[in-house]
């Protein structure tokens, strides 16, 4: 049992959603990145998503573009994305890495695997690798006792969605908009259906992200997700924030409102 | 018999599809779309009717006297720069506004650089009657005021995109953000041989008319088939083009002419294959340019049609099977053979075919005088007269209105 596997366990029993929290390592700094994550843990994310900047995301939305983007012109180096992972791997909560392929694939998948599994790390989640063309992937995950968080959409077709549960471990990763990252203002429609199709072919926990950026959004969500996974909102207390500690503190606000959410609870 | 790619878009071990699962089922429809059309008799006839009545195709086979003799060897000339739009892009965006039409989605978009794609997908859905949305780099729709004016007058609107590094590859990723939300109605019209299956083979069987022609037409003027054949490579659209009738024909070598820029050992440069590693980038595994840690480096050469840190996958393969050779040429002898050509034929050629013309001229010295060189000229110089007069010092006010072409 990996401690994803643990994670979704305690959730179940705690009869909750887990609540993923994303920021890309070395945004602002990395010094800044890894305080980020500390504050969201605080304030109450389950699951961290280190993000690995790359220099074409085509997933992402202006946030998280412009937070890679700032990243990658403060020098921020692959090995870099490690130490962030193994920091926040100490704060207890699970760490996986959520990165396009082919920073993964020119470190060398093994030696990413093993770099990773050595940091702590919990997994990996591959916005532009299908299981389709993870062959590699998938050996050095089993190697080193990582998880492998695909992604379906709702174009997926039945058949895809039963192939690529079966291909992920961990949880499997719902988009609920045809679209890229980022806030908006209402959550779809079609997540709901997409994860009662998924529900159908797998029992894997569900995770579902693109969209959601408060509290209300990620309590609507809980309702049908193992998982809620928020990113650009995150982001963007920082890239907002006036100072350092302001935007910690934003960052921190923002996990207990959304922490709430995934309690199934309404605050008072 | 050559047959690539695999059903699932492999050429050995490039290709494939590393895209978000959004776009797979899209795809996939795309890739049974494709080969349905393909196989219909009635797509075929209309594809060809349009082609022949409205993009001037096939383009004739030009023997190039004076600059053969200029260069020692016989050199025939494919002539692209006559198609409509004056390049071979016409060929692909005809095809993939036609494919658009017969899908029913009203919409379509697509990625440009210097500009001379988007004309052509402006054109092609003028003509067609779809809507069009071209995203362009920031820094290329300054570069290239003209085209940017030439693609609205078609009709299409252009979107500047201030992303990186503001140039072609941060306009393909942005059409293709704009493309996960918006596939239900809309097109990608992709403008090279590059990207995620089936992309790759779709535009080299839409541009794959440059080498039959030439091929038949070598045939029928010098009785033998040429012993290269010779193209520019950015994405690698008119070089798949030309190549490809001639796979099979062991005995013809099969020689792209890469961006050398600045000269590929200053690092400034864009030839992908020569200078490049295997890795992953838009959507295919195939060469690219990229710094020790996969991050994307950004290319430089005097063509923008060729200034592009990737390459299509059937290059990569056809690289490492050794049955193509893929070379640089500088921005400095590219323009002395752009200078030649325009001197002893009266042919302003593209900045991206003078790359294949500095090709041949090597190539030339190394076959000897007894050879036949068939080059592809795959685009007319017209929208390169500023840079070619900055470049020989013909004027010397600021670039205003600078235009370019891909390949």
């Amino acid at each position: 049992m990996t401690t994803i596997d643990e994670l979704f366990v305690r959730t179940r029993a705690e009869n909750r959603a887990a609540l993923v929290g994303y920021l890309p390592a070395g945004f602002p700094s990395k010094e800044l990145s890894i305080k980020a994550i500390e504050a969201m843990v605080e304030g109450g994310v389950d699951l961290v998503e280190v993000g690995l900047p790359y220099s074409d995301p085509v997933m992402d939305g202006p946030t998280i573009q412009a937070a890679a983007d700032q990243a990658l012109r403060a020098g921020t180096r692959t090995t870099d994305v490690i130490d962030v992972v193994r920091a926040s791997a100490a704060t207890g909560a699970p760490t996986v890495v959520m990165t396009y392929w082919n920073p993964v694939e020119r470190f060398g998948v093994n030696r990413f695997a093993e770099a990773l599994a050595d940091a702590g790390g919990a997994g990996l989640i591959t916005p532009d690798l299908i299981p389709d063309e993870a062959a590699e992937w998938i050996a050095a995950s089993e190697q080193y006792g990582l998880d492998r968080i695909f992604l379906v959409a709702p174009s997926s077709t039945d058949a895809r969605l039963a192939m690529t549960a079966d291909a992920a471990s961990g949880f499997v990763y719902a988009t609920a908009v045809m679209g890229v990252t980022g806030a908006r203002e209402q959550t779809s429609s079609l997540g709901p259906e997409l994860v009662a199709r998924l529900r159908q072919v797998t029992d894997k926990p569900v995770g579902v992200g693109l969209g959601v950026s408060n509290g209300d959004q990620a309590r609507e969500v809980a309702a049908f997700a193992d998982a809620v996974i928020v990113g650009s909102a995150l982001v963007r207390c920082l890239l907002d924030a006036e100072d350092e500690s302001a935007g910690l503190e934003a960052i921190r606000r923002l996990a207990q409102d959304l922490r709430a959410g995934v309690e199934r609870t309404q605050i008072t | 018999m050559y047959a690539q790619p695999d059903p699932t878009g492999h050429f050995g071990r490039f290709g494939g599809r590393f895209m978000p699962e959004a776009l797979i089922a899209p795809l996939d429809e795309l890739d049974r779309a494709w080969t349905d059309a393909k196989a219909d008799p009635v797509f075929v006839a209309e594809l060809d009717r349009m082609l022949r009545e409205y993009a001037n195709v096939p383009s004739p086979l030009y023997e190039a006297h004076r600059f053969s003799e200029a260069a020692g060897a016989r050199i025939l000339l494919k002539r692209e720069d006559l198609n409509h739009t004056g390049a071979h892009k016409i060929r692909n965006v005809i095809g993939q506004a036609l494919l658009a039409k017969r899908i029913g989605k009203p919409r379509a978009i697509a990625e440009t650089g210097a500009g001379q794609h988007g004309v052509a997908s402006a054109t092609a859905c003028a003509y067609l009657d779809l809507e069009c949305v071209v995203y362009m780099g920031e820094l290329d729709t300054q570069r290239q005021a003209l085209n940017v004016a030439r693609m609205k007058m078609l009709g299409a609107e252009v979107v500047p995109v201030t992303t990186g590094s503001r140039t072609l590859k941060d306009a393909i990723n942005e059409a293709l953000r704009d493309w996960v939300a918006s596939v239900d109605t809309t097109s990608y019209l992709f403008g090279t041989a590059a990207g995620p299956h089936p992309f790759p083979s779709m535009v080299r069987d839409l541009t794959r008319g440059i080498g039959d022609e030439a091929r038949a037409q070598v045939l029928e003027l010098a009785g033998a088939l040429p012993d290269a054949a010779v193209a520019c490579v950015g994405g690698g659209s008119n070089a798949i083009g030309l190549f490809t009738a001639f796979i099979d024909d062991a005995d013809v070598r099969l020689v792209g002419i890469e961006a050398g820029g600045d000269g590929v050992e200053t690092g400034r440069h864009a030839a992908t294959i020569t200078g490049g590693d295997v890795g992953v980038l838009h959507g295919a595994r195939s060469f690219l340019l990229q710094d020790e840690d996969g991050q994307t480096i950004e290319s430089h050469s005097i063509s923008a049609g060729l200034d592009y840190p990737g390459v299509g996958p059937e290059h990569s393969f056809l690289a490492d099977t050794g049955r193509a050779s893929y070379v640089p040429a500088t921005d400095a002898a590219a323009m002395s053979a752009f200078d030649l050509l325009c001197k002893t034929e009266g042919i302003i050629p593209a900045i991206e075919s003078a790359h294949a013309l500095a090709g041949a001229l090597e190539l030339a010295k190394e076959l000897g005088p007894d050879s036949t060189i068939l080059v592809n000229l795959s685009g007319r110089g017209d929208k390169d007269v500023h840079t070619a007069a900055e470049y020989f010092g013909l004027i010397d006010e600021p670039v205003v209105l600078e235009q370019g072409v891909e390949e």
